[in-house]
């Protein structure tokens, strides 16, 4: 952490190298930050857009990659109103630039020398700093076992598909369940609903194995979610959470 | 800097309220790094403490039992939202430091479920702080901090700790749990201080 501590912030330039739709109402952006001085898995950045007359606005984004090299990749979901976001998810093209600082948050990060398992629970784009830690364990070839459960609407706004099922088949010691609150692909052998104590105790790791529990969502879920976990045996230091959204 | 970005042009949504870097939400988002914790009031007690060892307690009724204050303030969280003319009600700070004796410039609010945060003494005195437990005329709801918390408005967010249980008082400054992982010392949002550096 002190080395986080004592590195100061300043704003880079990000230029966008690519855009890839991330479900229907999402965006990855691959960029490159020249001098980015890499990240561990969990940590977010600050994006500031400039217009031409100067108003700036900034948000928060949580980071989907790895560290690797100059390349910083951002999954976003388009909020409704939402002033950088509409920006990121619906205008901005390869060679759009704008600034960027980070990493920050030195909590809610997965240290891949830590042995311990992992449970990974994600509510819709709450998944996005799961993935990091998914990817870097995989860029790391850790062996450290890792669950995910991933509760998204329906099928269509699910992040990541395709790079999960091949996960799965690739990655040994990665569990992942899907959970569909809204709609399930055909053939799914559950209806709609949404994540209970049940999937969490089946899915996730018993609380004697002392896991890394990371629950990252829209506030309702990730309430609930850290409640179910304590209530289950989880103490409650290990349980970290990342919550976004007005609470109910 | 000077970097214009292509086909932005912004809400401008602005107030003079507002400090650089916000924006206004009507929504009252949480930011915690655990589980909420559920505090009895029962059980729930509030100690200052100070670097003599000397120990100022004080139980719910006795808390309920001080006069009590109304602020309507203006909240920054450093993640950007910034909400203004929320409603509050709670103790002042100078109210419980009264009898405190201490010659600590420093303070350090602790936290049930173990979050702390540090800021100059100076800050929580002279009407800028409470220990608040209703919001919007309701008692506080344990996702916003409750039983109570911690207000210090005119700082970012973080400072004013959820689930309050007491404020040591010291000579020296202690950064807290945020202020270690890479979050400004002092946290003020009209200087836009939001980490370390800045």
């Amino acid at each position: 952490m002190t080395d986080l501590a004592l590195r100061r912030l300043t704003w880079r330039v990000a230029t966008v190298l690519e855009v890839r739709p991330e479900g229907a109402e999402a965006r990855t952006l691959v960029l490159d930050v020249p001098d980015w001085p890499g990240h561990r898995p969990g940590q977010h950045v600050d994006v500031r857009l400039t217009a031409e007359d100067g108003y700036t606005a900034q948000r928060s984004y949580s980071i989907a990659s790895a560290a690797d090299g100059s390349t910083v990749e951002l999954t976003v979901q388009a909020l409704a109103d939402g002033e950088v976001s509409s920006y990121l998810v619906g205008i901005a093209e390869p060679g759009d630039r704008f600034e960027l600082r980070g990493p920050v948050g030195g909590y809610f990060t997965w240290d891949p020398e830590d042995p311990s398992p992992v449970l990974l629970v994600g509510g819709g784009s709450g998944l996005v700093p799961l993935m990091s830690m998914i990817r870097v364990r995989a860029a790391e070839g850790s062996r450290v076992p890792f669950r995910l459960i991933y509760s998204t609407r329906d099928p269509q706004t699910a992040f990541y598909p395709g790079e999960l099922l091949r996960r799965v088949r690739d990655d040994h010691g990665l569990d992942v369940t899907l959970v569909y609150t809204r709609a399930v692909p055909e053939g799914w052998p559950r209806p709609p609903g949404r994540l209970d104590a049940r999937t969490l105790t089946e899915a996730g790791w018993p609380a004697d194995f002392a896991p890394s529990c990371f629950v990252c969502g829209p506030t309702g879920f990730v309430e609930v979610v850290a409640n179910l976990l304590v209530a289950a045996g989880h103490a409650p230091q290990r349980v970290k959470t990342e919550r976004f959204g007005p609470s109910r | 800097m000077g970097v214009f970005t292509r086909g932005f042009a912004g809400r401008r949504r602005t107030d003079e309220n507002l400090p650089p870097g916000q924006y206004l939400t009507e929504d009252f988002p949480v930011l915690s790094a655990g589980p909420t914790p559920r505090i009895d009031t029962g059980t729930w007690e509030f100690a200052i403490g100070t670097e003599t060892g000397a120990r100022h307690t004080w139980s719910w009724s006795q808390l309920m039992a001080l006069p009590s204050e109304e602020p309507t303030v203006d909240l920054h969280c450093v993640t950007k939202w910034s909400k203004l003319g929320t409603r509050w009600r709670g103790v002042s700070l100078d109210v419980l430091l009264e009898d405190v004796e201490s010659e600590g410039e420093f303070a350090v609010a602790h936290s049930y479920g173990g979050y702390t945060t540090n800021m100059p003494l100076a800050d929580l005195t002279d009407g800028q702080a409470w220990i608040a437990f209703e919001y919007d005329g309701e008692p506080l709801d344990p996702e916003h901090g409750g039983p109570a918390r911690l207000l210090v408005p005119h700082l970012y967010l973080w400072k004013s700790a959820k689930w309050v249980r007491g404020l040591t008082l010291s000579l020296d400054d202690e950064p807290g749990f945020w202020e270690t992982a890479g979050y400004h010392n002092y946290g003020d949002p009209w200087r836009e201080q939001r980490y370390w550096g800045d």
